[in-house]
Formats: structure tokens, sequence, C-alpha cells
């Protein structure tokens, strides 16, 4: 809880000292970035509304035993590259995420694969692509995106493979 | 009699004024933070919420339905109040951020440097999703090219601190997420050269082009 109202504060002190220096710019400069910006969450809202309540029902079909299966005790490339496509299958927030990773960790997962994981669903977990990166960003823009990151899982992997264990 | 649009007129001034933008990467119009409201990518993402929804519907009755439903709108209007403050955020910062200084030092030629003050960007934004895709939309729309952007976007969400305050540390223990984060500190550099180098072969442009825009 403490967590999520230090990001609000941090948050809103930042609309704050931009929207500061627009208005010292000149209240006109500050009304059309004002109206802008509510036009863009006006815009913004249906896609939002879709993607979060369509995320639900996606995450649903795909239960968390599924993903921690995939992340077995699979060693070498082949599990780094199971564990990608898991992370980028991985439904739900962060604390699922981050769930199946410590759970990868204890129950035997190596830890270049667990970092691939981790990256993965960092880099393309579906549902924050769906969710926020698409309804933001132009749509060219995320596709490529995604594509130019698919190698950097597996370069993780290979970084932590040779500096070995935290 | 004597009305001037009895002349014929030249079929090239409204087509320069706005090229299609699929043609020329260079002279295309300023990506706009916010697009039409319905795109392929909404088509294809409702009909995989409507898959979703009528196999959850299938599997666990119209209750299951509601509940997700619930759940779901609860999670919505929580959010909400973030999506506006980021929305502002990004309309603040395209309006404030001088476009010809943003094009130099997070332009297609700012070398090296645009990729390391992406990076930087992206690791100090405060904030989650609902702050990155906004400001990362309004750098492209003042003149960052995909490489620095990409750059911030990989870098806020491998190295920036928010999530793994909030939650990495707390959940995968603090000796895990920083070595983690060491392991990343050079891969948004990398996406966003790989980004350009991709980027200038997928979309070459005209420089020929350049003085219409």
């Amino acid at each position: 809880m403490s967590a999520a109202l230090l990001i609000d504060i941090l948050l809103w002190g930042s609309v704050f000292g931009v929207g500061l220096i627009a208005f010292r710019r000149g209240p006109p400069v500050f009304k059309a970035s004002l109206r802008e910006g509510s036009m863009d969450f006006i815009n913004i809202v249906p896609r939002i509304a879709l993607g979060v309540i369509g995320s639900g029902y996606i995450a649903a079909i795909i239960p968390q035993e599924v993903i921690t299966g995939w992340l077995g005790p699979d060693s070498g490339w082949l599990g780094v590259a199971t564990a990608v496509v898991a992370g980028a299958a991985t439904p739900g927030g962060p604390v699922i995420g981050f769930s199946i990773g410590t759970v990868a960790l204890k129950s035997g997962g190596g830890v270049p694969q667990v970092v691939a994981y981790v990256v993965a669903w960092a880099l393309f977990a579906f549902q924050r692509v769906i969710l926020w990166e698409i309804p933001f960003m132009p749509a060219r823009f995320v596709w490529f995106r995604c594509a130019v990151s698919v190698p950097f899982p597996f370069v993780a992997a290979a970084i932590a493979m040779v500096i070995g264990k935290p | 009699m004597g009305i001037p649009s009895d002349r014929p007129r030249p079929l090239s001034v409204p087509s320069q004024k706005n090229p299609p933008p699929a043609e020329d990467a260079e002279s295309e119009p300023r990506p706009g933070r916010v697009r039409k409201p319905i795109g392929w990518s909404t088509i294809i993402i409702a009909a995989l919420v409507a898959v979703s929804a009528a196999l959850v519907w299938r599997r666990d009755g119209t209750d299951g339905v509601l509940d997700i439903l619930t759940h779901d709108l609860s999670l919505f209007s929580g959010i909400l109040p973030r999506v506006l403050a980021g929305c502002l955020l990004g309309a603040f910062i395209s309006e404030i951020l001088p476009h010809e200084k943003v094009s130099r030092s997070l332009g297609p030629k700012s070398g090296l440097m645009g990729l390391l003050i992406g990076t930087a960007f992206g690791a100090i934004l405060p904030g989650g999703p609902f702050t990155a895709y906004p400001v990362a939309s309004a750098l492209l729309a003042v003149g960052a090219d995909f490489g620095a952007t990409i750059a911030m976007v990989v870098s806020w969400t491998l190295i920036g601190y928010g999530r793994a305050v909030a939650w990495e540390i707390p959940i995968m223990g603090t000796d895990f997420t920083l070595w983690r984060i060491v392991i990343s500190l050079p891969l948004p550099v990398l996406a966003g050269a790989l980004g350009r180098f991709v980027y200038v072969r997928v979309y070459p442009k005209r420089d020929s082009d350049e003085d219409a825009a």
C-alpha cells in the first residue's frame, strides 16, 4: 500500500512540476497541453477498459500451473527458450510474474533460465503489451520494439551463465 | 466568369502537405500520442477477449464471468486517476520539451549519447506503465527516434527502480534483484542500437524529401 501511495505522490508531483513549467511558459501553453492531455485520456479510456477487463478473461484461461510447468528443471538453451515463451505468456501483474520466478528458483530451475524468464516477462508480458503499450504507443512502434527485444532475454541468460550465480 | 476555381489546380500541392506515411519514414507526420480509437490492434484484442470470456463462461458459467468483471472493474476504477496523470505528464512534457533539442539529443543522428540519455531517462522515470508509455509516446512525437525510445522503454522495464522496489525485491529478494539489474544494464543500449540498425533497413529513408517536410 505504501509503495502505491509513494508512486502516486511521485507521479502527481511530476505532473505538478511539469505543469508548473508549462504554466510559466504562459497560460495558453498550459491550457493547450491540459486540453490535449485530457483528450488523450478520454480517447484512451475505452482501450484501457478493454485491456483491463479483457486481460482478466485471458488470464483466467491461462492457468498459472501451465506457466510453472514450462519453467521446470530444463536446463540449457532449450530451457532458456521455454522460459522466454513462458515469460511472454504469463498472465497477470508483477506479483504473479515474480512469484513464478521465485517458485522456479526454489524448485530447482536454473538461474539463467529464471533470469531469461524475468527479463522476457518484463519485455513482453502480453498483458502489459495489450493493456498499456498498444493503447498509448503507435502500434508500429510496439511491434517493432517487441521484435527488436527478442534476443535480449537470451543475452541476459548468456551473461548470467558467464558471471555466475548471485 | 472569372471565378478562380475554374483554373486547373496544381495537383501536387495537397499531396505534399500530407505524404503517405508508409512511403517515407523521414517526412512522415509526427506520430500523435493517441491515434484513432479503433485500430487493428484493438479489433484483435477485442476478439481475443471475446473468445476468452466465452471460454470462461463455458467453464465457470455466468458467475465466473461476473466475478472477473467485478474484480476488473474495481481494478479499472483504481487505475483511472493514474492514467489521467500519465496522459497529463505526456502532454506537458511534449509541450515544454523543445523539439529541436529533443531531435538533436534523441533523434536518429544522436548516436550512442542518445541511447544513453534514453536509458537514463527510462531508469529515473517515476510511476508505472501509466507514465512510461505516455511519456515514451510524447518523446516520439517531439522528435526522438525509435532507437532512443526503445532504449527508454526497455530501460524503464528492466532497470527502472519503480517495479524493482515495489515488487521484485519483496518477492524475489534483494540479491537476485540487484544481480538481475546488473545483468540488464547493457540491454537498453543494445536494444536501442539494434532498433536503429533494423529501422534504417526496414524503413529506408529518402533524404531528398526532408526539405519538403
